[in-house]
């Protein structure tokens, strides 16, 4: 019996062995001198264990009492989350290399928070849940307080501890009436005392705080604020990780929630979800044109991506469900490609995040510019580029579920959104010339990943890759 | 040989449009021209060697959808065939005359601009539409060779596109016939949506049922025989430029002159007649829409004729005597004597054409100059060309030997045969006095023409004068192959026309039979000195190329009309020579004084009743006010302030408030949060699952 279990959670225990073998190890050894190392190894186990999650899983599976659950859709959100937090981490080593910030710990904790997003997914219980929430947050707020020695990383660790903690509370609390109305913290049992009719005020108010808990993760407005103070606080590695798997994981595991354990009243999560998504998208849109500074620009587009990818949960449909995980799928390829470039832009050295010092980039850097050009169309959805047909599938999603207006204010939030985005390309391509040149590009791995971003955004109009029969796949073994 | 025919002129088209950067630019002009003549040879083989019966010939599967199934086919009948001479011949000599007349032009620039090659293929571009549309067995097919005469008009009007006079022209042109085209096309729409088809065949087939169907338009139960064929009307008003839509007709004149022989004069402005003949199996059952046409035939042969009078404008005279000419044949079309407007178009294409490219001669020979005060005594300077416009004038007011009928020039028996029909159709009423009384201004202004330009001193600018000169041979051949036509297509073709009812049935390829008792008694009673009717037709609708109902015998009672009725044509010829004469011959300080005298009607004629005045009035102005309107206010105002308020005004306004919410304190954020948890659960509680 035991044993079963065990084989389930396999990729998961194999993960959290090696980050606690090897933080051991590296304490009593090298120390740093490990952390190169360390940062491939871990790399090179996610897309080992992505690999292996992605081509054996089979079916849906439960261990430990249903508190776990192995189906296609936690699945797709590990693949999608390993193999982006392979990237980022890759992405990382150069940077933080050569500002001596590449302690051996860092990839260890991503590690751990990877575990922790990989239970997220795969959470069937309140408790599960939560330890999964709490593993990865705190990885989180450890990295993101990574340079000890700058004042404005620390408060953003700090400041995303406190609000972790206010939101974590929220969650429990939710997570405590729930199970107080429902009498257990099974997701299976959840759905089944919320079938017997319309959900009591208890649970009523237990959801509203597990989804503010979770919304918080996701960033979404208003639970957002802490979200621009720590992208552009925290070393800009960190900020890319941020952006990509955690939010995937969040978003996943919103919609486990609602679809495992509130399936059966989407009517009354999908209007507090939809309004979240307007806002959401609304804010992301204005907020950013005011932003001089690419990584704060960066937390303003992510809170209005996830406005998108929760118009694909507002849908309350399996649809819906589809839209969202390619949405995601195609947000992280896109912000991949994206923090590669940001990550590559210094001068003598030095990080600058300043949108002015790209005038005239593209009569120095041609190929770059052209690459970042693609990604930051793709970012507004401009077709025929794949972020457009991100956009596309959750506003079909939306419509096909009746949410007409909400699909209408998406289209509108779009258009304001595509401002700050072009704007990006106006510097590029017609702004001033500046004197102080940025440095040429050094690392290949950083343009690598942004080129065969760029490349994936062009090339995957034709087929999404076969991203979409997954999704669907995917979708299917939640919503059912 | 009926495709070469149709597809010769696009060919050349083709050629001389695109080609002639390799076949240079004196090639493209002889291979288009000599496609011309190849088209116009054919088709006077087809005319005599094809007899009168109806023959379709398919070109291509044109339109299958739903019950619409159309070919692209070729309707060859008399119809088709008289309208293929007219078109080829005057469009081959007009390709002749325009290698002359197109040699040197002023508008551009000499050695650099290729304007040559682009003229020649609009003139073949024109001939194919115009054959088309002449051809076509099916209305759509006609529609489309119609707005392709339109297109073609209006690219020659404005092909001097460096004058802001031609380009206003062409697009009145354009704009006007758009008001008579959407009749047409509503026309065609009622003939669908009634006789579920748009073949010709099926539609004549169907007319006699029109004549009994009732058809609700604008609110309103009409009979829907009648309602077509107003509507049908419409559209030929605006190509034919018949009162109301008849503004654009002298503006034209901006055009080329050789465009003005071909396009204005003698085939694309007798479209409209054509229509209405083609389509008399409707019109035979619409007595009142024939009355109506009947009407505005002779008001606007009347109208133009006056304001023919006063023009100094050799070209805009003969533009409104071609719109009095074509007023002529719609009261015949009118009356339903369908062969004698045909013949008048027949017969007017060429002495019409004649007077244009004389007309053109002139003001080749005179570098451009076309006010007639400043000609005078041209006889001498330009022999052939007086000559030619002689023969012109002589045909255009008829002269003839009275009561013969047809020994005259062509205009004689054509305008003869209009006039006394008319006297039957409307009893002796307005649209015969109307065209007696025209058929004198007729006389007045086109002798006023040959006096100004050929008799008398010199006037104007001295210099012209001396260089004034005769035309090359290119342009001289053509008028004296037209004049050919003007003096004889008359009395050739008068019996096949306007002959006897069994004579004109048979030409158009129908069966005769005898009439009822009944209606001889009829006649007899109406017009003691028609009797002896022997023949009706008795083709049903659409076996014919026209068809003339049993009851119609306006044809037969229209040569037993009294000997007065005959002369009044002549009578009213010679007086207007005469005043003419006693104007400008004799007395040439008259017309003045008699100007001054009568200032008052004097303007009102030279100003065209002040038609264009009265329609800037009531219909530009208001829709350039609308226009004003609707860009200032609606686009500029409305939808580009509202579009600059929401970017520049309304979405900075809350980026400066996002950004002062982000206010790096935690307690904010926190504040925030909590709110937002306020209001999720109030409002779950209120709207939600609570109850």
């Amino acid at each position: 019996m035991i044993s079963a279990d065990i084989n389930i959670i396999l990729p998961e225990i194999i993960i959290a062995l090696y980050a606690m073998l090897a933080l051991v190890g590296a304490v009593y050894t090298a120390k740093d001198d490990l952390a190169p190392v360390l940062v491939w190894t871990t790399s090179a186990l996610f897309l080992a264990m992505a690999f292996w999650i992605g081509t054996t899983g089979e079916g849906t599976q439960t261990a430990f009492g249903g508190m776990f659950n192995d189906d296609g859709f936690a699945r797709f959100s590990k693949v999608v989350i390993l193999v982006s937090a392979a990237a980022v981490l890759l992405m990382s080593e150069g940077y933080m290399q050569r500002r001596g910030l590449l302690r051996f710990e860092y990839p260890l904790l991503i590690a751990l928070a990877a575990v922790g997003m990989m239970m997220m997914v795969s959470a069937g219980d309140l408790m599960a849940l939560y330890m999964a929430l709490e593993l990865q947050s705190l990885a989180l707020y450890v990295v993101a307080a990574l340079r000890r020695d700058s004042v404005r990383s620390t408060e953003a660790g700090l400041k995303y501890f406190v609000l972790g903690a206010l939101s974590s509370g929220l969650l429990l609390y939710g997570a405590s009436l729930v199970y107080g109305y429902a009498g257990t913290t099974l997701f299976s049992g959840i759905l089944q005392s919320a079938t017997e009719g319309q959900l009591s005020l208890g649970l009523l108010l237990g959801l509203v705080l597990l989804v503010s808990g979770l919304a918080f993760k996701v960033s979404a407005v208003p639970f957002h604020m802490w979200t621009p103070d720590v992208y552009e606080g925290s070393p800009t590695p960190v900020t890319a990780f941020f952006a990509t798997a955690p939010k995937v994981a969040a978003m996943a595991l919103f919609a486990r929630v609602l679809h495992d354990a509130f399936g059966a009243s989407a009517a009354d999560w999908s209007q507090v979800i939809a309004l979240l998504s307007v806002l959401s998208m609304f804010l992301g849109a204005v907020a950013a044109i005011g932003q001089r500074d690419i990584k704060r620009l960066m937390a303003y587009s992510s809170i209005a991506h996830m406005g998108y990818a929760l118009m694909g949960l507002a849908a309350g449909t399996a649809l819906g469900v589809q839209a969202m995980l390619i949405y995601m799928a195609i947000y992280v390829t896109m912000n991949v490609g994206t923090f590669a470039f940001i990550l590559s832009m210094e001068r003598d050295g030095q990080p600058v995040t300043d949108i002015d010092s790209l005038g005239m980039y593209s009569a120095r850097e041609p190929g770059k510019a052209l690459a970042m050009l693609v990604l930051l169309f793709s970012l507004a959805g401009v077709p025929p580029l794949v972020g457009f047909f991100g956009k596309l599938y959750v506003l079909r999603a939306a419509y096909d579920a009746g949410l007409v207006w909400l699909a209408v204010a998406g289209v509108v939030a779009s258009v304001i959104g595509a401002f700050y985005y072009l704007r990006i390309v106006y510097y590029m391509y017609f702004g001033e010339e500046r004197t102080e040149a940025l440095d040429p590009g050094r690392s290949p791995v950083l343009s690598g990943f942004l080129m065969a971003s760029a490349i994936v955004m062009v090339l995957g109009v034709i087929n999404l890759f076969g991203i979409e029969s997954a999704a669907q796949a995917a979708a299917a073994t939640l919503v059912n | 040989m009926e495709s070469i025919i149709l597809f010769a002129p696009l060919l050349g088209s083709l050629i001389a449009g695109f080609g002639w950067k390799l076949t240079g630019i004196r090639g493209a002009k002889w291979i288009s021209t000599g496609l011309l003549f190849l088209a116009c040879a054919f088709s006077w083989i087809v005319f005599f060697t094809h007899g009168p019966e109806t023959q379709h010939i398919e070109i291509a599967r044109w339109i299958s959808s739903g019950s619409l199934d159309t070919s692209w086919s070729i309707r060859l009948d008399r119809l088709t065939s008289i309208m293929l001479i007219v078109v080829t011949t005057v469009s081959a000599l007009v390709h002749l005359y325009s290698f002359g007349y197109m040699a040197h032009d002023e508008n551009f620039r000499e050695g650099e601009e290729s304007y040559q090659p682009r003229f020649f293929a609009y003139l073949s571009f024109f001939t194919f539409a115009m054959l088309m549309l002449v051809t076509s067995d099916n209305l759509v097919q006609m529609f489309f060779g119609w707005e392709g005469v339109g297109v073609a008009s209006y690219l020659l009007i404005g092909f001097y596109y460096r004058k802001p006079s031609a380009n206003a022209a062409a697009m009145k042109a354009f704009v006007v016939n758009r008001i008579g085209d959407f009749g047409f096309a509503l026309g065609i729409f009622a003939l669908f949506f009634l006789v579920d088809s748009i073949k010709l065949d099926d539609i004549f087939a169907a007319s006699p049922d029109l004549a009994e169907t009732q058809l609700t338009f604008l609110w309103r139960e009409w009979n829907a025989a009648e309602v077509v064929a107003v509507l049908l009307f419409v559209g030929a008003m605006g190509k034919s430029a018949q009162l109301i839509l008849h503004t654009w007709l002298p503006d034209a004149m901006e055009g080329p002159t050789p465009v003005s022989a071909l396009i204005h004069a003698a085939t694309m402005v007798t479209a409209g007649v054509f229509l209405v003949c083609r389509m008399s199996p409707i019109m035979e059952f619409a007595p009142n829409a024939t009355a109506f046409v009947t009407f505005l035939g002779a008001a606007t042969a009347f109208f133009a004729a006056t304001v023919g009078l006063v023009q100094n404008d050799i070209k805009r005279v003969i533009a409104y005597s071609t719109c009095s000419q074509l007023g002529y044949m719609f009261v015949a079309a009118g009356v339903g004597v369908y062969s004698v407007a045909m013949f008048h178009l027949f017969t007017h294409a060429f002495f019409k054409a004649m007077l244009f490219l004389g007309a053109g001669s002139v003001i080749h020979g005179m570098h451009h100059e076309q006010d007639m005060r400043n000609y005078g005594g041209l006889r001498k300077k330009m022999p052939y060309t007086f000559w030619a416009m002689l023969i012109g004038t002589l045909a255009i007011t008829g002269v003839g030997i009275p009561l013969t009928g047809w020994i005259g020039f062509a205009g004689f028996a054509s305008k003869d045969a209009v006039i006394e029909s008319a006297y039957v159709g409307s009893q002796g009423g307005f649209a015969f006095w109307a065209l007696v009384v025209a058929a004198l201004f007729t006389s007045f202004y086109s002798w006023r023409l040959m006096f100004l330009t050929f008799w008398g001193k010199p006037r104007g600018d001295k210099h012209t004068h001396e260089h004034a000169h005769e035309s090359p041979n290119v342009m001289l051949v053509p008028l004296g192959v037209l004049a050919l036509g003007a003096v004889f297509a008359g009395a050739i073709w008068y019996g096949s026309f306007f002959g006897k009812t069994n004579e004109v049935v048979k030409f158009f390829g129908g069966k005769y039979g005898e009439p009822t008792q009944e209606l001889v008694e009829a006649v007899a009673e109406r017009s003691p000195k028609a009797s002896e009717l022997h023949y009706v037709m008795e083709s049903a609708p659409g076996e014919a190329a026209i068809y003339i109902a049993p009851e119609n015998t306006v044809l037969h009672e229209a040569h037993y009309v009294p000997t007065w009725v005959k002369l009044s044509p002549f009578v009213a010829m010679l007086i207007g020579l005469g005043v003419a004469y006693w104007f400008y011959i004799v007395n040439p300080a008259l017309p003045r004084q008699l100007a001054e005298q009568q200032r008052p009607l004097y303007l009102f004629l030279l100003n065209k009743w002040y038609f264009d005045e009265i329609y800037d009035f009531l219909f530009v102005q208001p829709a350039k006010a609308l226009g004003r309107l609707l860009w200032k206010r609606g686009d500029r105002d409305v939808i580009d302030g509202s579009i600059n308020g929401v970017a520049m005004g309304i979405v900075p306004f809350f980026t400066r408030l996002a950004g002062r919410a982000q206010s790096g304190y935690i307690f904010t954020y926190a504040f925030a949060m909590v709110i937002g948890i306020a209001i999720f659960i109030t409002w779950m509680t209120i709207s939600g699952g609570a109850q």
